[in-house]
Formats: structure tokens, C-alpha cells, sequence
């Protein structure tokens, strides 16, 4: 009972750091489909506590949005934007890597000195929650493309949930479901956003928004000239 | 006594036979391989045909080598014999065992691999020289990995020699640790693909001088210098394999005959593993490899970090 639980936590462990290193943007997406099943069998093997029709809803729905609805979404987008790979992240992948590691350590060793979760099903279900939430936010700062952003977004609330589930909070389902709604409006909006993005700027990289302006446009346009000719 | 006794004849038995039937494991990962590819492949036997066919040759060397080119092959193969004397052969222990034989272990295995290098340096070859590199490199970050897992069987069984640490665990103690099992099973797995340069590592296969690195290092071998190489590492493939089976399989039973059964069919699985391995993965770049080679070391101090907070381990 328990060292399932454990192993699911290893295995999502596992996904955070293949997710932190692969540059293939087809690559993450299957690998978030693999984090949201193993997320939606989680609730399956905690039915013994109690919240047997609860957990059957939350896994069928963690199962079906997460592990299948949103990757297939992502990977429509991923189509229509006509991108395939990160290139040239903020962060490069073995830094990042060790970043990573680091913060697995802290995650590990915080919630092992303030025992953050006495109740939780599993002591170790937790730090790997936080490590999951971490991966999430570290991607969506050190990765360029809106894309992969929307997938450190996917995995953060990935890591939400985990703690959700495995805390086993009141009303846990209610929450759950109001944050799966959330995520699932996002990737779609996202979606619709980067097609247009894309369709006027022929580049989805979110930090070139940064430095939008009018001033930046003649030189572009000099510079472009001055290419074809 | 008479247990211990027992013990070793098994152990000597298993050995020999190993020793005996190694050169299949390349036959059965190329089988699989060829089944994937829908071709028939090479025989089963034909790493003996070719060893065979090597050993009746005579060998050529270039006048301007010195000595280290020829005793590479020879000192190689001899860091593997010594290897296979500290390894728990058919999950009896070694009797020539003694605490911290790990570490003669691993050196031993990083020997032959040096001495590989250097006579692939001596032949002043600039394709042999970059396959040196290469594999110093990659060899190098696999090391740190290896010796990670290590730490981590050390932690939780307490033994500090390579025949308790593998075969000295009890039911008991095995399922307390399995969760972080997986971990240290993809690390070593890793390892295991880049010291006996399979796959997404390298391919042995490949004669193109530019992405070789095994065999960019031995082209001015032949004949029976070439049959020792071969066999070292058909041999070393077989060891690494035989770790990695008493990784996933750590308990000895009660009875000798199914610990050798259990033995030899996890190899003859681990071969046939990594055939899938191989033809379902394309190989990586040379880039890609340290990552990877990075990824495996967290893998396993991701292991030692579990254990060592949640589960008390070796304290």
C-alpha cells in the first residue's frame, strides 16, 4: 500500500528530471501525459483512507484531462506554431540538471526538518510534490518558447495536485477540480494565443516580447533589407 | 564449513560456466536486434566462430609502436580475470572476498580501460587518438555514477564487500528499501551502456572512424590480440549484466539450484533488455552523452538523499 505510493513518487521524480533535461518539445509533452497517469493512478491506490467515490472521480478525471486531454492539446499547438525543440534555453540542460538536484535536496531535507506533512499518506509523497512544483517553476523561468512555458505551467499544477491528493485535505475533490479547470482554460487560451503569436510574428520566443516597440521596428525592417539585398 | 564449502564449488562452477558461455550475450543482443529489424542475423554462436577464425591468425604491428600497444589486450583481459574472482558468481559469495573489494572492483575494470587508451595513443593514429578521448571522457562521468550506486548498496546494507553487497540482503530489509530501487537500477543501467559502449553511448557495430569510440581505439589490433579484446568485452558486458541482475534480484533463497537458474536467466533477460534497448533508441550525440551520464549520477544521489532522510540507512 504504502511502498506503491512510494513508487509512484519515484517515478514522478523521475519524470521531473527527464523533463528538466529533454529539449524536444514532443519528447516533454509525452512525458507530462506520463506524469498526469501516474498522478491519476495516485488517488487509486489511497482508496483504503476512506474517500472511495471521491477518489474514483479524481483519478477518472486526472486520468482522462491530464494523461490525455491537455498533452493532445499541447501537441496541436505545438503543430500549428510549428516548433519542435528548445533551442538556446536561458538555462543550459546539465546546469539546469544540477539546479535541479539542488533543489531536490532542499526540497527533501525542508520538509524533513519541519515535518511540513504529518498526515500525509506517504513521508516522502511530499518533498516530491514540492520537487514536482519547483521543475514547474524553474521551467517556466529559464525556458524561452511560450510552449514549454505552458508545459512548466502543466507541471507545477502537476505537483499542486500531488500534494492535494496526498495530503488528502477536506473537500479535496472540489479544489482539485477548480484548479483542473484553471489549467485546462490556460492551455486552451494558450493554445489560441500562440497560433496568433505565431501567425503574426513567425517566432513564438515570449522574450522577444519583451522589448516590443515602434523604435525596434525600422531597424528590424533596415536589417531585413539589407539581408535580401 | 561444510556450507561454506558448498559454497565455493558452487561459486567455481558458476564462474566456469560463465566464462565459458559469455561471447553468447553479443549473439543474443544481436538476434534481438535483427528480429526488430525483421532480418535474420548472425548466428548465436557467431562470436565463437569469430574468435575462433582470430586466434588462427597471426598479428601485425606497425614499427613505430612500442611495447604498450601489445600488452594493452593482454593487460585488459587480466584486470577483467581479476575482477570475476571478487564477483559473486551464480549469488554465491566470492571466497576470495574481503572487505573494500569494491574499490579493487571498480579500478581493476578502470585498469584495462587505461591501458586500452594507451596503446590506442601509442600508435600515434589521429581517428585512435580521438576515440582515447572520447572515451576518457564518458568513462570518467560514468565512474562518479558508479561509484554513487555504490555508496548507496553500501548505506543500506552495511557491507563494504562487492559479494555482501549485492547477495546480503534479507527479504525484509530489500522491501523496506525497494521505492529508491528504480533509481539506482536506471543509473547503473546507464552506466552499464556506456562502459561496455553500447547504444546510445556508442555502437559497435559502426566503422565510420568519425563516430566510433570503442573501435576507433583498437583498429590496429588483429588476430589474437583482436580475439582478447573481443572476448574482454563480451566478458565485461557480462559482469556489468550480472550486477545489474542481482540489482533487481538481491535475495539468495534457500535453494542453490534456483539461485543459479535465477542467476543466468536474469543475464540472458538483461542481454535481451538491452537488445530492445538498442533497437528502439536511436544514438544519442556526443553531446547528449555527459547529460545523460549527468542525469544517471542524480539519479542515484537522488536514491542515497531518499534513504538517507526518510529511512535511517547505515546509521
Amino acid at each position: 500500500m504504502n511502498a506503491f505510493v512510494e513508487i509512484i513518487s519515484v517515478a514522478l521524480l523521475i519524470t521531473d528530471l527527464v523533463l528538466v533535461i529533454s529539449g524536444r518539445l514532443l519528447h516533454s509533452i509525452r512525458w507530462v501525459a506520463i506524469q498526469g497517469i501516474l498522478l491519476g493512478l495516485l488517488p487509486l491506490l489511497l482508496h483504503e483512507s476512506g474517500f472511495g467515490v471521491q477518489m474514483l472521480i479524481l483519478a477518472v478525471i486526472n486520468l482522462s484531462v491530464k494523461g490525455i486531454l491537455l498533452p493532445l492539446l499541447l501537441i496541436r499547438a505545438m503543430r500549428k506554431a510549428d516548433v519542435r525543440r528548445e533551442l538556446e534555453p536561458f538555462v543550459g540542460y546539465t546546469a539546469s540538471l544540477i539546479l535541479l538536484l539542488a533543489a531536490t535536496a532542499i526540497c527533501f531535507g525542508f520538509c524533513r526538518y519541519w515535518n511540513i506533512a504529518p498526515g500525509a499518506a506517504s513521508p516522502a509523497s511530499v518533498p516530491v510534490a514540492f520537487t514536482t512544483m519547483v521543475t514547474g517553476l524553474f521551467i517556466i523561468i529559464a525556458r524561452r518558447k511560450a510552449i514549454t512555458q505552458a508545459i512548466g505551467f502543466l507541471i507545477f499544477e502537476n505537483g499542486i495536485s500531488m500534494f492535494g491528493i496526498c495530503m488528502m485535505l477536506e473537500h479535496g475533490l472540489m479544489v482539485e477540480l477548480g484548479i483542473l479547470l484553471d489549467v485546462f482554460v490556460l492551455v486552451f487560451v494558450m493554445g489560441i494565443a500562440l497560433f496568433n503569436i505565431n501567425r503574426e510574428f513567425s517566432h513564438i520566443d515570449s522574450d522577444k516580447l519583451n522589448s516590443l516597440g515602434d523604435w525596434d521596428l525600422p531597424a528590424q525592417n533596415h536589417k531585413d533589407g539589407e539581408a535580401e539585398q | 564449513m561444510k556450507f561454506e564449502f558448498n559454497h565455493s564449488i558452487i561459486w567455481g562452477i558458476s564462474l566456469l560456466i560463465s566464462l565459458l558461455i559469455c561471447p553468447l550475450l553479443p549473439g543474443i543482443i544481436n538476434k534481438v536486434k535483427a528480429f526488430f529489424a525483421g532480418r535474420r542475423g548472425p548466428r548465436l554462436l557467431q562470436l565463437y566462430y569469430d574468435l575462433g577464425k582470430l586466434l588462427c591468425k597471426g598479428a601485425v604491428f606497425s614499427h613505430t609502436t612500442s611495447g604498450v600497444l601489445q600488452l594493452a589486450p593482454v593487460v585488459s583481459l587480466a584486470g577483467l580475470g581479476g575482477c570475476i574472482l571478487l564477483f559473486p558468481f551464480g549469488c554465491a559469495a566470492s571466497p576470495l572476498a574481503f572487505t573494500g573489494d569494491v574499490i579493487l572492483f571498480a579500478y581493476l575494470l578502470a585498469l584495462g580501460r587505461v591501458l586500452t587508451v594507451l596503446g590506442a595513443l601509442d600508435t600515434g593514429s589521429s581517428f585512435e587518438g580521438m576515440g582515447a578521448s572520447r572515451e576518457i571522457e564518458f568513462s570518467a562521468l560514468a565512474e562518479g555514477a558508479l561509484f554513487t550506486v555504490i555508496a548507496f548498496l553500501i548505506l543500506i546494507t552495511g557491507h563494504f564487500s562487492l559479494s555482501d553487497m549485492l547477495i546480503g540482503f534479507e527479504t525484509n530489509q530489500w522491501l523496506r528499501f525497494c521505492a529508491p530501487m528504480p533509481l539506482i537500477f536506471g543509473a547503473f543501467g546507464l552506466v552499464l551502456l556506456t562502459e561496455a559502449c553500447r547504444v546510445p553511448v556508442d555502437d559497435p557495430e559502426t566503422h565510420l572512424e568519425l563516430t566510433m569510440i570503442h573501435e576507433a581505439m583498437i583498429l590496429d589490433y588483429g588476430g589474437p590480440d583482436m580475439a582478447l579484446i573481443e572476448y574482454g568485452a563480451a566478458l565485461k558486458l557480462w559482469l556489468l549484466s550480472s550486477i545489474a541482475v542481482l540489482l533487481v534480484l538481491p535475495v539468495p533463497g534457500s535453494s542453490m539450484f534456483w539461485n543459479i537458474l535465477l542467476y543466468f536467466g536474469g543475464v540472458f533477460l538483461m542481454a535481451i533488455l538491452i537488445g530492445i534497448t538498442e533497437s528502439v533508441t536511436a544514438r544519442f550525440r556526443m553531446l547528449k552523452v555527459p547529460r545523460m551520464l549527468t542525469g544517471a549520477l542524480g539519479f542515484a544521489l537522488i536514491a542515497i538523499l531518499w534513504i538517507r532522510i526518510f529511512r535511517g540507512g547505515l546509521l
